[in-house]
This record gives C-alpha cells, structure tokens and sequence, in this order.
C-alpha cells in the first residue's frame, strides 16, 4: 500500500564489513552527523561472508532496502574478499533487476573507516531513495508482514 | 550412428576396456530412454538406443559411476563433454574410471514440440530427410525435423568436443553467433513491469519438483541448501511468491559460472518453466563483464565468481545498463 | 440428461461463477491448469492438466495452525482456511476416480483428516469425459472408464455440445441452478463413447497385466532383482510424486515469521533423500529402496490394505513428466516379466 513520503518510513537492512564500513559508521556516530534510524547495520566480517540468501531474506523479512558496505576495492582487510563480493553482488543485482525487483532497491558503497561523512551521507541519500520507490512489494513474504 | 555407437560399447566391453557402459535404453515407446548402465552385450544388443530422443547428459551420473570399481564407458555429445569438464574441473569425477566416447551431434527431438505440432496418441516416427513422419492413434501428422529440435539444440553453442578418449563422427566446432542471448536481450529490453510479469506468470507454475536441480550436472552438493533444515531457506514447496522467485534465483545463482548451459534443466522441467533464460542472463553478465568465458571448455581456467579483477565493474553498473528505465 | 451448446460454454462458466469458485482447465504458457474462472478464459484443448485436480482437496502447501508464545503462555492461533463452495469442472475420469483414493486414506480412515474433509464437502466435481485418449493413458487397467467418469455430475462433448448427467445429490442441487441448460438425449452421448472406447481397446497398454500384484507375492516382489536396475538412473527429484493424482505423503513443517511460528504441510516424496529419516536413521538410505517404496505402496501395499484398490489411476502423467523416462508401466512390466 503507497503511502504519502512523509508517512512512510522505510526498512533498510546495511551489512556492514567491521574493518571499513562498520568503523565509518561508528564515526559518523562519534562526529555527531546524522542518519535516519531505520538503518538497521549488520556487521560482519568481510564485506565477502554477504551470501545473495542474506540479500533474499532480509527482504522477505520485511526490509524494502539492502545495501552492502564494505571496504574499498584494493584496500580489504583480507586482501581479496571485496574483489570476489563486487563479483557476486554485481551479478545478483543484475538478476534481481532481470526479475524486475527496482534497481534502486539495493546498492553496494565502499566506505573506509575514516569516511564517517560518506557513511552518513550514503545512508542519507539511499534512505531517500528507497521512500521513493515506496514499500518493497515484489519481494515480500506476506507471513512476515507485521 | 546408433550402429557405430552399440558396436563401440559392444567392443569396449568385449576387449575390457571398461566393464560397464552408460547408455540409453528402450522405453514403451521411441522417445521415452531412459539412462542405463550396460554390462553385457545382450543387454545392449536388445536396448541400447541412439536417436534424436538421446538428450540425456551423463555426466552428473559419472560422479557416482566413477567412484565405483572398474571403468565406466561413457558416450557424450558435445554439449555433455562441457558439463564432464566443469565436474572433472571440481574434482567430482574420478578421470581414470571414466572412458569417454565423444560422439557428433546435430541436434536433439523435443517429443513436447511434435506434440504441441498437432500430433496426439503418438505411436512411432519415421525419419524421412528433412521430415519426420509422426504415427499416431489418429492418424499421421509429417512435421519438420528442424522445427521439433529442442530449444537448446537450436541455438547450439558447439559441436566441439572438448573431452574424450576416443571419437565417434566427425565432430565440428564452436559455434559464434548462436543467438542464444537473443530471448535473453529480449527480456532485458522490456521495462521492469513487464519483466516481473513474466516472471511472476512463468514461476508460479513451478512444482518445487526439484528435477531441474537434480539433473542438473553443477548441482551436485551432497547435501543442498534447499534440504538443510540448518540453511533457514529449506522448504519442499512454495508457501507463496516469495519462496517461488527465492529457489530460482538462489539455485540459478550457485550454478552461475559453472553452468555449461547444457539445457537439461529446460528439459526435464514438467511445467516448461524456461529456466535456461536464467542461466544464460548470468552467462551474458560475465561475459559482458568479466571475459567471455565458457565454462567447461577446458580443465584450468578459474570460474569467474572464483575469480577477479582489480578493476572489475563497481555493482553500479546495474543502474545503466540497457533496457528501459523504471 | 442435460446439453448445452459448446459455443454457450462462456455463458456457464459466468452461471456457475456468479454463484461459486469455479476452476476450470485452462491453458497456462505452454500446459494446462486448473485455475479459478475469469471471463474470457477457455477450456483447455490439451487433454489433461500438468499438477493433478488433487490440488484442490489436498493443496501442495497448506497451514495447520500457528502458536505465539508470550511469556510462558502458547496461544494456538486457528489458521484453517475457511474454505468456501466451489466447482472443480472438466476433471477426467483418471483424476476423478482419484478422489476416491484419497478419500480412503484422508476421509474415511480414522481419524479423518478435516483440513481434507471440509475442502471435500465443499467442492462439487464436474468430470468430463475423453475423446481422444494418448498414448500414455492406461486407466482402463485399474477398471477405469475414460466414458464414464465419476463424480458429482459427468459430462460429455458430443458433436458440437456438452452434455450434463448428475449422479449425487450435489450434482442435481448444481444442474437444476443452471436455468440455460437444456434438455438432451442419451444417443449422442452413447455414439461418441462407443468411438471412444474402440480407441480406448487400441491404446498401446490398454493390456498391461496386474497379475501377481497383490498381498500374497508381497515378499517376492519387495525382493526382486529387478529394483536395481529400475530404480539406477532415478534423479531423486519429485516431479513422479507431484504430478501424480493419487500420491499422499506430506511433511509438517514450521516456519517462524518473526511474530508466531506457522506449522504447516506440504507435499512430501519418498524419492527424497529425507524421506522417513528418523533421529534413530535413515531405513530407507538408497535410492533403490525408495524408489521401491513407492511402487510397492501404488501395486502391492495399498491395494493390499484397501480391498484390492490400487494407488494409481492410469492417468499417464509419470510416463510424460519424468525427466528420465522411468514410470510405473515399465516397473509393472520387468516384474511381471521376471515371475512369468
């Protein structure tokens, strides 16, 4: 059901590596600069360990967003897992939008640890994004619905 | 070709190369062989078959024959020698159990196809040139043979054998230009409405029945993740859409660059889900992406979801890719 | 005996519609499926559907019950679905006599399944009879009558019209609501299942024999040499198990949704590698003894336990769906081979 913008308040489910990315969010946290709190962070270990059933099932869970944060490309705390991630959510993104599922409905950003404001700034602006596009109809599990 | 085939099993099995061959084997009617292993020459002079009814891609039932005593003779069409390399590949077959016969193809019969031409109650068919003359219970319908191919023998990607121990007809080589993205580049030119349509319309007929999964020779986990109670994903039939779109899109996903596209999962499928358009749309990105890349082409090359670049595309690039916008 | 002009078949299907649920077979991509009615919808030309009318009764997913646990209390949530009247029309005598199956192993046995029951009470079965039966048909092995089939109400196509016969009281209630019918005459109907019938005596397993399928050979046939070599290239897939109109077996099974756990059922094949997998093992670890399971169940054990009714209708979809071309013909004929 489309509500109005203002009402709507999108569920966004953030996995978030803990070299980079969860150290940038805790950042943007210690400077003070804001992001809506229906960010939900998940932390793991590597942007790597995101598998696409994690992407699935945080939408069949209710989330109407999935974005995946990690650190950036050359720069992995394990050398090489953002290499074989940026491979995986590249094509899993291609097929969901094969599907038809909206393309803004998932994102991948490399954030660093130093980067609070572009964590901040990137929730901000997905957020954004994903209350346009609305509540996530095409992959929800009604059982799950509230 | 069902001569020279029978005789070489018969041979093989005569001079002990090997002491049991995979073959097809006589059904009720023509069509309906069925994969069987040979140990005699009775048995193959009586039911061992090769026609355009001989789909079957034997090289999923390599991963248990190999593993047993003895050597297995094989025979694999072009198609079928990829999907033996990807498992030769993953360390699935054992190579020295195995020996393979390499045989030429020109394409496989779809009995679904003669059926949808018209012909009902079928009773025998005749091959005449380019024909193919169907008997039926009510009466004869000719159809032509290069009409009733299977889909996947119509965009054929190779007549190339790339595994065998020994050969059977001339075989031939890769094939540009097959045109089997075009549906693919088809789906990818419609809105995304339009996409989700289709593919809501296409799934909802699925039947979990798993066949595509269990013929398929990339899914060979011992234990799938559909089946682990463990996974949180495990289920034996959709509750709603949700799980319908989720299996489709995990499984064609764990096959992604290891899939040969060796169309049996479009085969099998009892409700003609056309579940290869998903497959090659994985197979289209990376060779978009990534290399052109075809998996099973030979035994070294790393798959490209095991691999990568430094400066491989960022996950925006989904965001302008073709087609039109939403 | 009632008739309707084919051509008025549009008008009926709104008629029933406007009253009940009404599912008919209908061309869904590239096969046939009973789906609900909606204008402009068409009987299907094909002869039969891929997923049988067992759906109806017995859906492939079905929920139980659901529980919320607050504290220390569990509150049992009613999660049945209600289930409203409705006319399942153009089953064929396969799929109809099917019912009857699966009313012995749901409905009368105790205790009865009410989930199955109550869809049971209100579904009203319209069967249609063949005209031109296929190759793979062979109900007339198990005493079925492709002319004749059973339901509710049966129904024919003769010439260029649909004829209507009720046999129970629900089939009347249904027919006698139904102002556009008109009256019919026998004849038409008995000329086109007599021509049917000379096709039904020509059909390549018109003949299968049975013989030796029962109780007494129990033991021979679980021991025969032949299941090795039937059951080496089964893929362990369902496709067998859910086509069929007469497989039963399910799973229970629970899925949390963040706020209650679901208990539901769904179908379950004894092809699957975790088919009667107990903590105590697997007795069944090949797929040798599963695959015998379902065929001794189909030829010997259930015909055993019910009167000599066996668990298959002929109806020919295994023989069409199975992606290597195993069936029960082919069983039925390597061990009735090997006795004689």
């Amino acid at each position: 059901m489309q509500v109005t913008n203002e009402e709507f308040k999108p569920t966004i489910v953030a996995f978030c590596c803990n070299w980079c990315s969860y150290a940038g969010a805790d950042l943007s946290g210690t400077n003070r600069l804001s992001y809506p709190a229906n960010v939900k962070i998940i932390r793991v270990p590597c942007s790597c360990r995101v598998n696409p059933m994690f992407i699935l099932r945080a939408f069949q869970r209710g989330a109407d967003g999935v974005i995946l944060c990690g650190c950036h490309p050359g720069d992995c705390h394990y050398t090489t897992g953002n290499y074989y991630a940026r491979r995986r959510m590249t094509l899993l993104f291609s097929m969901l939008d094969y599907l038809g599922i909206e393309r803004k409905r998932t994102r991948v950003e490399w954030v660093s640890a130093a980067e609070g404001a572009k964590f901040a700034a990137t929730m901000n602006d997905f957020v954004a994004t994903v209350t346009k596009l609305g509540e996530n109809k095409r992959l929800e599990d009604l059982r799950c619905k509230n | 070709m069902q001569e020279l085939i029978k005789a070489k099993a018969i041979e093989l099995l005569e001079n002990g190369t090997v002491d049991r061959v995979l073959g097809w084997k006589a059904g009720e009617f023509f069509y309906d062989l069925t994969p069987a292993v040979f140990t005699t020459r009775e048995e193959i002079d009586k039911d061992f078959v090769y026609s355009v009814f001989s789909g079957a891609n034997f090289s999923k039932y390599l991963v248990k024959e190999s593993r047993k005593e003895g050597k297995v003779a094989a025979f694999l069409k072009p198609c079928d020698t990829y999907s033996f390399n990807q498992l030769l590949k993953e360390h699935r077959i054992l190579r020295d159990h195995v020996h393979v016969v390499g045989i030429a193809c020109d394409g496989m019969c779809d009995i679904d196809k003669i059926r949808a031409a018209g012909a009902k109650g079928i009773l025998g068919v005749e091959s005449g040139g380019e024909n193919l003359n169907v008997h039926t219970l009510y009466g004869d319908v000719t159809v032509k043979k290069a009409d009733m191919l299977a889909e996947r023998c119509r965009c054929c990607k190779s007549h190339k054998l790339v595994a065998f121990d020994e050969k059977l007809g001339e075989d031939g080589d890769v094939i540009e230009n097959s045109g089997r993205f075009d549906e693919v580049a088809k789906l990818e030119a419609m809105t995304p409405d339009e996409r989700f349509e289709f593919w809501r319309g296409e799934l909802s007929r699925c039947i979990r029945c798993n066949a595509c999964r269990d013929v398929c020779p990339a899914c060979t986990c011992e234990k799938c993740v559909f089946d682990n109670d463990k996974s949180g994903i495990a289920n034996k039939g959709a509750a709603n859409s949700f799980e319908e779109k989720m299996y489709h899109i995990i499984r064609a996903f764990h096959v992604a660059g290891r899939c040969t596209d060796c169309g049996e999962c479009s085969r099998v499928c009892p409700e003609h889900i056309p579940l290869h358009l998903l497959n090659r749309k994985f197979i289209k990105d990376i060779d978009e992406l990534y290399g052109e890349y075809q998996s099973g082409a030979d035994t070294e090359t790393r798959p490209p979801l095991m691999d990568y670049r430094q400066d491989d595309a960022d996950p925006s690039v989904v965001y302008a890719r073709g087609g039109k916008r939403e | 005996m009632k008739k309707l002009a084919l051509s008025r078949l549009p008008e009926l299907f709104a008629a029933i519609g406007a009253k009940e649920k009404l599912y008919i077979p209908a061309d869904d991509g590239e096969s046939a499926r009973f789906l609900p009615y909606r204008e402009g919808m068409e009987l299907t030309k094909k002869l039969n559907t891929v997923r049988s009318a067992k759906d109806l009764f017995f859906p492939q997913v079905e929920n139980l019950m659901a529980f919320q646990v607050t504290g220390k209390e569990i509150k049992i949530i009613e999660e049945r679905d209600p289930c409203e009247n409705f006319v399942l029309f153009g089953v064929r005598a396969c799929d109809a006599a099917s019912f009857g199956i699966l009313d012995r192993v749901f409905r009368y046995a105790e205790p009865a399944d009410t989930y199955y029951v109550n869809r049971r009470e209100h579904g009203t079965v319209v069967a249609l009879a063949c005209t031109e039966p296929e190759e793979t048909c062979f109900c007339g092995v198990f005493g079925i009558d492709a002319t004749q089939p059973g339901g509710d109400v049966s129904a024919w196509i003769a010439e260029s019209d649909m004829y209507f016969r009720a046999n129970t009281e629900k089939g009347e209630t249904l027919l006698s609501g139904l102002a556009l019918l008109e009256d019919g005459d026998e004849a038409p109907v008995d000329a086109v299942s007599a021509k049917t019938r000379a096709i039904l005596e020509k059909l390549p397993h018109a003949k299968l024999s049975l013989k030796g399928f029962d109780g007494a050979h129990m033991l021979d046939l679980f021991h025969s040499k032949e299941w090795e070599k039937l059951s080496e290239s089964c893929l362990g897939c369902g496709t067998c198990t859910f086509v069929c109109p007469t497989c039963q077996c399910y799973d229970i099974r629970e899925f949390d949704t963040g706020k209650e756990v679901k208990r539901f059922r769904c179908w379950d094949s004894c092809m699957y590698s975790d088919f009667t997998k107990m903590s105590a093992g697997q007795p069944r670890p090949t797929q040798l003894e599963r695959f015998r399971q379902r065929f001794m169940h189909k030829l010997v054990y259930f015909p055993d336990n019910n009167d000599g009714v066996y668990g298959c209708v002929g109806c020919g979809r295994c023989l069409q769906k199975c992606p290597i071309h195993m069936n029960i013909v082919k069983v039925v004929k390597a061990l009735g081979e090997e006795k004689q």
